[in-house]
């Protein structure tokens, strides 16, 4: 089989699952969150907690209980990488140093994912375990969970709530992920994953040497890192590893696994709106820039620079050859548009353009397709300021789904739209002008020189990754040193909650209105020009912002 | 049923029939300037008060300026501590911005100025007879308070805001409404209120006044034409948080560049810098927005409607329902002669002979809706003949229940059936041999007329010669829908609004108006509760519902309704209830606001999208300038090959200024708006405002580069 063949098969596979599964899954999430009956095992949860799972929340209740379940969760974390010297199953790794604890238990307590760690040689099994497998399924149901919740505001008729977050959190990871994930796991265990409680096993190489290979229990955990949009690794190297990633087909698998939650809560979305269509335009929009991306990267990748390039006839340093590079992009485009943070290749040896349209593919505000539930509330957001532009446009006061985008709706679509770029630029700026930084970097340089522009590169790429909750790394930098452990975890918490609690405002203010009925007057939010308007809108936005910045790395670097 | 019968109110006595199309095209009144002319002699007498506007307390207001005026500051001290051609040149320019955006604020206020003035000398203080218990005293008009009671005579400007509690009057409203032809004010009825500053032309009268001096009717039009009591309506301020976000975002990515540029080797001129700023935040619809909001209020005011907030012109623009009376509105105010139908033997041209001559002297509508549709079908002279002149003319009184003329030796006689069958019947109209018969025919006739909803008149004759009455036929009145009305509705059909017909009809006649004038929905029958209720229940369904109203039964539905325009000759409680007031009292300029407040938002929009796509351009021409020093090879985004760094980054700040200048006059008369689908023009202008906003910059910049590079220091 030709590689353009077996890249165009492994493209048709994942769209074809995709859309397999499109609709049973969006429905079947859209269920979950709407049925009032519990189940057995939840009641029992909520029992334990004490919590009332028919209370309806206001949006602030809401938000404080997303707040306090966050918080709780970097403590507990932080806790447990701390003492895991004195627990079982540590293997016989001492307590994780301060900085690392307290980065990694936001980085897992917020999606991101984002490792100032070797896994192998930092935590032990438990930790993975209890600890940062756990968070991979909560931070996820979290996620999720507020991109409900600012449906049930859309939806909602004149002053109703916005659900109970613990009900949320609970289905999220009972009747949603955890089945996944166990269906997933089963599937990356015939390709080989390795499910492991022994440390690491010691093999001889032809040449007689003899090396040392890590074991975990990967296959669980890599279920759950993909499904959740997690991308934190049990193991270095993440899926480029064979023993996370073995085959095309486990390749294949898990890039249908971080894409099909994102990918089918648009039809959840279009579901609990009771307008499938609605759902169908944000899908479109996501799938335009994600396939756009895609065919830039391949391009991009394709075209050698430079002389080792040229002769191996691709850019293939820093990609798996068992892969290739159609395999590599698609992973790396699909990593970076949700919020994984997963890699199969070094994003750091992209070529500048490749390089900068995966950090392009963040700062778009990860919505192509984006997180679970990241993806989904970033994008509505994003139509709220669309609408908001082209309702004016049509003269009328803007109104998406019968909700009216007055003062307030417009006060937290932009202040949750502004936290991201200010964390970036701001974090970025602040780091390229300490002189620590430049001992940190993978490339460097006189100012000027290719090393210097990919050093710059890497460091805007760290921020945007932290503040867009992605956990992907231009691999180059060493994040270790306590500026960046610090600015990092502050960039990753941030990030995920002033948009999280401002979208919360968002939806409790869509709440109280009477929806008004839509009518020829109206800005039609569901069909091919909304989806144009929004792509634009996602477009500039970013553009405009980052457009200096990018000019100073990727750009600069892909005009040599 | 009586011929004045008619649902609703009548205006009749007040104002010449309307024709067809009035208010639907109601142009300007003379006196004022019209709207969408915009002169640049406007320009020069509006720099005064743009100048004024440069403190910085006004500047505040308004984020985006704000930051612009500030970057004029530190520029232009930079200037003068490092004096170089390039800074100098920026700094001026930056302050031509900010003076480019106080000249169009003041432009469009002053347009309102002119008007203010008049309204002023209607103003004027003038004496006041109040009366006491003891007497009647002369006061100031200003010292006059509500409740007390003025007298008016004939020749006097009545003092203040009030209504008629005696007496009747005709009134000369043309120092407020523009319109020379005077009106009938008298007191009860929906036709009591009286406005300060008009002048009484006959009798006299007693008016109640109800306004406290310095709020009256006169003093809320001077502050709205002025701009003085302006407020930000709620999408203004929407869009401003919009603005001074996207404002912060770029605040952020201009100052990271310094560095960012810093690491990269390079320290940034801070006046590139600023340059650039001012270049990306969104200058021309900040520079624009206020500009926009006061002609809006200034468009609404040529069209003759005066509305007491901003909010309710944006809200005219979100309307779901719009309720219509039906008189007045959709039919002519009064029913029109449609039909003539002979009895017995009578030919059609005999009726229509003694119809004309019966109506010739009735000065009611309905007499001259007879004579027109007689001379129209029958070619029968319109005016009366020197002989016919001399008829008598019998008035028609509640009594009697029908008119008529004596002249020559016959009586005609015209009105309701069982009159005119009395009539007839005593005149011995019953010794004729087909009497019954004939009487028979007349009553089914008229009752079938009055089934379909029309008026029956019927007519008789009495000739000397024969002494004998006799019945001649009926004449069928009935609504007549205005021409061109059904187009209007179907416009805004297609715009989204809801036509809902209000009458008093019963609901057969009712839905056959309904039908030929393409309304959505009818309410018959109607009450005013009926109307404040349905009003209610449409809001409950979230949707905006406009309605016009004048009397004093209407006060409740327009103060319910999200836009309430009341009629000027309307009570002072229905003004008062309602948000907007139309000085014409035209019922069909509800239209004209809708589309004026579609136009706002259409505006706003429009530049917003214009301002921000231009920024692509600024980037393009900016950043290499910044940057190809130390990376040459971002000279490849010199895509419109500028001179040199300097000049590309004052092409784009010139470029920046003049734009606000070139908008101003689009700002002022607004986006041209046709009634269509929102999809429809949500493709228009996204093409004009998004594509054009792209396109235009990278050509204006190029263009203003060629010139600026011949500039010593610069190219």
């Amino acid at each position: 089989m030709s590689p353009a063949l077996a890249a165009a098969l492994q493209l048709a596979l994942v769209v074809a699952v995709l859309a397999v599964l499109y609709v049973p899954l969006g429905d079947h999430m859209a269920r979950t969150y709407t049925s009032r009956t519990h189940l057995r095992v939840e009641r029992i949860g909520y029992r334990m907690v004490r919590v009332d799972p028919d209370a309806d929340q206001s949006w602030k209740a809401y938000a404080a209980s997303v707040l306090a379940f966050t918080l709780v969760s970097i403590l507990g974390l932080y806790l447990l990488q701390r003492v895991q010297g004195v627990l079982p199953l540590s293997n016989g790794l001492a307590g994780v140093s301060p900085s690392v604890a307290f980065n990694t238990a936001i980085s897992f307590a917020t999606n991101t994912n984002w490792q100032s760690y070797v896994p192998e040689t930092t935590m032990g099994h438990l930790t993975q375990m209890i600890g940062l497998t756990v968070q991979n399924f909560l931070s996820a149901s979290v996620g999720m969970a507020v991109a409900v919740a600012l449906i049930r505001g859309i939806v909602a008729v004149r002053g109703g709530g916005l659900g109970n977050f613990w009900v949320d959190l609970t289905r999220g990871v009972v009747r949603i992920l955890l089945p996944l994930s166990i269906i997933v796991a089963i599937i990356l265990l015939t390709q080989g994953v390795i499910m492991s409680l022994h440390t690491s096993f010691t093999a001889t190489g032809l040449d007689g040497s003899t090396s040392a290979y890590a074991l975990a229990p990967v296959a669980s955990q890599e279920a759950i890192k993909e499904l959740g949009t997690n991308g934190g690794g049990v193991l270095n190297t993440n899926s480029a590893h064979p023993f996370e990633n073995p085959t095309p087909l486990s390749n294949v698998v898990e890039v249908i696994a971080l894409l099909l939650i994102p990918v089918c809560l648009t039809r959840t979305f279009g579901t609990m709106v009771r307008d499938r269509r609605q759902g169908t335009v944000l899908l479109a929009v996501m799938g335009a820039l994600w396939a756009a991306q895609l065919a830039v990267g391949l391009w991009a990748e394709s075209s050698p620079h430079g002389v080792a390039a040229q002769a191996a006839g691709a850019m293939l340093e820093g990609k798996e050859v068992r892969f290739g590079i159609p395999s590599s992009v698609l992973f790396a485009v699909s990593t970076t548009g949700t919020s994984t943070g997963a890699v199969n290749s070094m994003h750091d040896s992209y070529t500048g353009l490749g390089g900068g349209g995966l950090l392009l593919n963040m700062l778009f505000g990860e919505i192509a397709p984006g997180g679970v539930g990241s993806g989904l509330f970033g994008i509505l957001v994003l139509a709220v300021i669309a609408v908001f532009v082209g309702g004016l446009l049509v003269g009328r006061t803007p109104e998406y789904l019968g909700k009216k985008i007055g003062r307030r709706e417009i006060t937290m679509a932009a202040l949750s739209i502004l936290v991201m770029p200010a964390l970036v630029l701001i974090c970025t700026a602040v780091a390229v002008v300490l002189p620590s930084t430049s001992g940190a970097l993978g490339n460097s340089g006189d100012p000027g020189t290719p090393g210097a522009i990919h050093g710059f590169s890497e460091v805007l790429y760290a921020f945007a990754s932290a503040a867009n909750n992605n956990g992907s790394a231009f691999a180059g930098i060493t994040v270790t040193n306590d500026f960046f452990q610090i600015a990092l975890g502050l960039a990753m918490l941030l990030g995920r909650l002033l948009p999280i609690v401002f979208i919360l405002a968002l939806a409790g203010s869509l709440a109280e209105q009477t929806p008004t009925p839509a009518s020829t007057g109206t800005l039609p939010t569901r069909g091919v020009q909304f989806g144009v308007l929004l792509v634009g809108v996602v477009i500039l936005v970013a553009a405009l912002t980052f457009f200096p910045a990018l000019a100073l790395g990727p750009i600069a670097e892909a005009l040599v | 049923m009586t011929p004045s019968t008619g649902a609703g109110p009548t205006l009749t006595t007040e104002r010449p029939e309307p024709t067809p199309d009035s208010g639907i095209a109601a142009g300007p009144t003379p006196e004022r300037t019209p709207a969408g002319v915009f002169r640049p002699r406007q320009l020069l007498e509006a720099l005064p008060g743009a100048v004024h506007k440069l403190d910085p307390r006004h500047q505040a207001r308004n984020p985006v300026m704000f930051v612009v005026l500030v970057g004029s500051v530190v520029t232009t001290v930079l200037a003068v501590l490092q004096p170089s051609a390039f800074a100098w040149a920026v700094a001026v320019w930056l302050w031509f911005t900010v003076l480019f955006a106080n000249l169009a604020e003041s432009v469009a206020e002053g347009r309102g100025k002119a008007q203010a003035a008049t309204l002023r000398k209607a103003k004027q203080d003038t004496v006041a007879h109040r009366q006491t218990p003891t007497g009647i005293e002369e006061v100031p008009g200003s010292a006059l308070t509500v409740g007390d009671l003025v007298v008016v005579e004939a020749g006097q400007v009545i003092p203040g805001d009030g209504d008629i509690v005696e007496g009747i009057a005709t009134v000369d409203e043309s120092a407020i409404t523009g319109e020379s032809a005077p009106v009938v004010r008298e007191s009860g009825g929906d036709r009591s209120a009286v406005t300060g500053g008009t002048t009484a032309l006959s009798d006299r009268i007693v008016v109640r006044i109800t306004a406290e001096p310095g709020e009256s009717f006169v003093d809320r039009m001077i502050a709205l034409v002025e701009g003085a009591a302006r407020q930000k309506t709620p999408n203004e301020i929407a869009l401003n948080i919009l603005l001074a976000a996207l404002t912060i975002i770029f605040l952020l990515a201009v100052v990271a560049i310094g560095p960012m540029g810093a690491a990269a080797g390079q320290l940034q001129d801070p006046i590139r810098l600023i340059a650039l700023l001012v270049c990306l935040i969104p200058t021309t619809i900040g520079a624009l927005l206020s500009a926009i909001g006061i002609a809006g209020m200034d468009r609404l005011v040529q069209h003759n409607v005066l509305a007491m907030s901003g909010r309710a012109v944006e809200a005219a623009g979100d309307i779901d329902v719009l309720l219509m009376d039906k008189t007045g509105t959709i039919t002519y105010g009064n029913r029109r002669a449609t039909e003539l139908h002979a009895v017995g033997a009578v030919s059609a041209e005999e009726l229509a002979a003694a119809a004309r001559l019966s109506s010739l002297a009735d000065e009611t509508p309905e007499g001259r809706s007879i004579v027109e549709m007689v001379t129209e079908r029958f070619h029968l002279a319109a005016q009366a003949s020197p002989a016919e002149r001399r008829a008598e003319l019998i008035p028609f009184t509640a009594q009697t229940r029908m008119s008529g003329v004596d002249v020559d030796g016959t009586r005609i006689r015209k009105g309701a059936s069982g009159s005119v069958l009395a009539w007839v019947q005593e005149h011995g109209g019953s010794q004729r041999a087909d009497a019954a018969a004939i009487a028979t025919q007349a009553t089914d006739l008229a009752d079938a007329i009055g089934a379909r909803g029309g008026t029956p008149l019927v007519v008789a004759d009495l000739r000397t010669s024969t002494g004998q009455a006799r019945i001649l036929g009926v004449i069928e009145l009935s609504d007549v829908v205005k021409p061109g009305i059904a187009q209007r509705f179907a416009e805004l059909r297609e715009m989204g609004i809801r036509t809902v017909m209000v009458t008093g009809d019963n609901p057969r006649t009712a839905a056959a108006i309904a039908r030929e004038a393409g309304v959505d929905d009818v309410l018959a029958e109607a009450t005013p509760e009926d109307k404040l209720a349905l009003i209610r229940r449409e809001q409950q369904g979230g949707r905006l519902v406009a309605m016009t109203g004048d009397g004093t039964n209407d006060a409740p539905a327009l103060a319910q309704a999200d836009v309430g325009v009341a009629m000027n000759t309307g009570t002072a409680a229905a003004k008062e209830a309602g948000n907007m007031v139309d000085l014409d009292s035209d019922p069909t300029k509800l239209i004209d606001v809708v589309r004026i407040g579609k136009q706002l938002l259409i505006t706003r929009g429009a530049l917003t999208t214009f301002s921000l796509a231009n920024d692509l351009a600024k980037y393009f021409a900016i950043l290499p300038a910044l940057f190809s020093g130390i990376y040459p090879q971002l000279d490849a985004l010199n895509v419109m090959r500028l001179a040199s760094p300097a000049s590309a980054i004052l092409s784009a700040v010139i470029f920046n200024a003049l734009v606000i200048i070139a908008l101003v006059p689009l700002a002022l008369r607004g986006v041209r708006y046709r009634a269509t689908t929102a999809s429809r023009l949500l493709s228009r202008n996204l093409l004009l405002s998004g594509v054009g906003g792209v396109i235009v910059p990278f050509v204006g910049i190029w263009l203003i580069d060629l010139l600026v590079r011949l500039v010593p220091g610069i190219g």
